[in-house]
């Protein structure tokens, strides 16, 4: 079972200066976490496209980064929060190659491809909220949930 | 940037805004268009993550010199970015990449003399 802390920072999202921010905020996080170097590349990545999309199609909002403790390792989870139009249609928003803008559209398909755990909590008029979680050693495996 | 003969090299450094990047390949067509360029190497060592904002850059910089009958070679891509890129899915279109900015220069001169084979590779059936 895991320990959820409390939250450890909160970014802004508002600009590609921002974006720098949070690359680096998470960076260093998962460096001093002890994430091997190809996950630190690759929840870094993951959150440049999730802060990227609150920025470009959510209008602008927020990270929380907050660090997990589940009894075997340590772990890093990112809530990339805004309040903008949503999503309507997710499993097409997750779909390799799918823009509503001039993007390549591999943004959200691949972040969670890049994470270990990865949820979307949208609704058209509700604003978005995209949680990635990766751990410094990757948990055995879950049950397939049905 | 550089400018080694025919070749542009330019070198990325650190946590590039998309701002910089965007200007950047402003300025390297540019550049290409108002010169004879043969070749592009953008020597991406010094860069720590390449997502499919910065990746979209890069293929278009290849599609723009390629348009100016350029080519485009990527080169000393750390392995982690690189393991990432794939796992995002990012292919890169019309990139060609190589270890080290010497092997992309060389790349780009071995194409310039056209009696140089092109290519060992052999295909398996
Ligand atoms: N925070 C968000 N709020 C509203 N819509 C979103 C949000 N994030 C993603 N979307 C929708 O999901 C689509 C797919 O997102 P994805 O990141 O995969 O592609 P993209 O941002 O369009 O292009 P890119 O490849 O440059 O990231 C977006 O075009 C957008 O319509
Ligand atoms: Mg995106």
């Amino acid at each position: 079972m895991q320990t959820v802390g409390c939250v450890d920072a909160r970014l802004p999202i508002h600009s590609d200066m921002d974006l720098v921010w949070v690359r680096q905020h998470v960076r260093q996080t998962a460096a001093q976490l002890g994430f091997g170097l190809v996950e630190q590349t690759k929840l870094v990545t993951a959150a440049s496209e999730l802060a990227r999309n609150t920025l470009v199609h959510g209008g602008g909002g927020e990270v929380e980064a907050t660090v997990l403790r589940n009894g075997h390792a340590p772990g890093l989870r990112l809530a990339f929060i805004d309040e903008g139009p949503g999503i309507a249609d997710l499993e097409r928003a997750l779909s390799d190659g799918y823009t509503s803008g001039d993007g390549l559209g591999m943004g959200l398909g691949g972040a969670r491809r890049l994470v270990h755990e990865f949820a979307v909590d949208s609704s058209p008029g509700n604003g978005t909220t995209v949680t990635v979680t990766s751990w410094t050693v990757r948990p055995p495996r879950h049950r397939e949930e049905h | 940037m550089l400018r080694l003969g025919d070749v542009l090299l330019v070198t990325l450094q650190g946590d590039l805004h998309d701002s910089t990047a965007e200007q950047l390949q402003q300025d390297i067509s540019e550049t290409i268009a108002s010169s004879s360029t043969t070749g592009v190497v953008i020597d991406l060592s010094g860069v720590e993550m390449v997502d499919s904002f910065l990746g979209r850059v890069l293929a278009e910089i290849a599609a723009k010199a390629g348009l100016l009958a350029a080519q485009t070679v990527v080169a000393g891509m750390r392995p982690a970015v690189a393991i990432t890129l794939v796992e995002l899915g990012l292919t890169l279109p019309g990139l060609r990449t190589a270890l080290t900015t010497e092997d992309a220069l060389g790349l780009l001169a071995g194409e310039a003399s056209p009696y140089r084979s092109r290519g060992t590779r052999r295909e398996s059936p």
